[in-house]
């Protein structure tokens, strides 16, 4: 079969046939194979357990980005209040990116979590085998002649080491994933947070630009006109008049 | 034949799908090649969800090598040209690393 499907299966077998030739004799193959298979098993659980801990630690670069969404919010009705309509956009502009962002993530984990799911459901599948692979060598060591039980173990081993295979790179790829996020939102969150906001009298800074291009102007310009009307409500208007 | 779906498990389906599995495969192969992310990954779910409802499930206990392999569904264009070309998205196993 060729394409991809048959790239796939090619791969896989031309990897385990390197292992499988390093075979000698039969019954140490077998417990040499089974005690791999344990091992790498612990490694399965070890991956699952670490993909885990990344995804927590994004939820928790989550909620910390949603805290500055809500501190940025804050910042641009205090800078409209004193009269600062300049540092109010650029407070709205950042929160609007930031928006943006949190929902990709959002996505991206709940995508996250699909995958960590199936990688449990592949560790059960891979321990049935390893299993079910332990009583198969007792019967080949008892009953078959070296030549069968060379045929028999290759099946095996074929069989099973296809699955770490799968499961290996699930982990990987989930691992990954959870990476690129991290550092997305890391680079975001920085972004955001640094700058001029943190003096309300002070002046923009080269954030500036790179925030504007992210293209947030009209939810801006929307975001800022109701927090207008909401302050200009119950307070004195005029230092708010006079804007677009 | 036995057919693996990266990720989800083994299926023993009808020798006379593997036709148009090709096919479906043949598709991917030209949607990587034109560049269309969009419709490799919809082609490799048409795939997996063909041997998924015609086929058989294996039980967790039987160990077979499979005689294909569908990649998973979330494949990026980058991926399925390293599987199409290079050493293949497919981890090194673990004894032989």
């Amino acid at each position: 079969m060729p394409g991809l499907m048959g790239r796939a299966s090619t791969i896989v077998k031309a990897k385990l046939s390197k292992l499988l030739d390093r075979a000698e004799d039969p019954s140490e193959t077998l417990d040499f194979s089974y005690e791999e298979q344990l091992r790498q098993l612990q490694n399965v659980k070890r991956g699952i357990a670490d993909v885990t801990t990344a995804k927590k630690r994004l939820e928790m670069q989550y909620t910390s980005m949603q805290q500055q969404a809500e501190k940025l919010d804050g910042q641009a009705r205090q800078a409209l209040q004193q009269g600062r309509e300049d540092l109010a956009r650029e407070a709205l502009t950042r929160k609007a990116a930031l928006e943006a962002q949190l929902e990709s993530i959002m996505e991206q984990g709940r995508q996250l979590e699909a995958q960590q799911q199936k990688l449990v459901a592949g560790e059960k599948t891979l321990r049935a085998k390893v299993e079910s692979f332990r009583s198969q060598k007792e019967v080949i060591k008892a009953q078959y002649s070296a030549a069968e039980a060379q045929v028999r173990i290759g099946e095996a081993a074929t069989g099973i080491g296809e699955e770490m295979a799968d499961v290996g790179l699930a982990i990987q790829r989930a691992k990954d994933k959870t990476e690129q996020m991290q550092a997305r939102a890391g680079a975001i969150e920085e972004l955001t947070a640094s700058g001029a906001l943190e003096d309300i009298t002070g002046g923009g800074d080269d954030i500036d630009r790179e925030l504007a291009q992210l293209g947030q102007g009209a939810q801006v310009d929307d975001e800022l006109a109701k927090m207008k009307a909401e302050l200009g409500a119950g307070a004195d208007k005029k230092q708010l008049e006079g804007s677009e | 034949m036995i057919v693996r779906v990266m990720g989800e498990g083994q299926w023993r389906i009808d020798d006379g799908l593997q036709a148009r599995l090709n096919e479906l495969d043949d598709v991917i192969g030209s949607a990587v090649e034109a560049g269309d992310e969009e419709r490799v990954r919809a082609t490799l779910r048409e795939l997996a969800q063909l041997v998924k409802s015609e086929g058989e499930k294996l039980p967790d206990d039987e160990l077979h090598p499979s005689e294909a392999i569908v990649p998973p569904d979330d494949l990026s264009l980058e991926e399925a040209r390293e599987l199409l070309s290079g050493e293949g998205l497919i981890p090194d196993l673990p004894a032989a690393s």
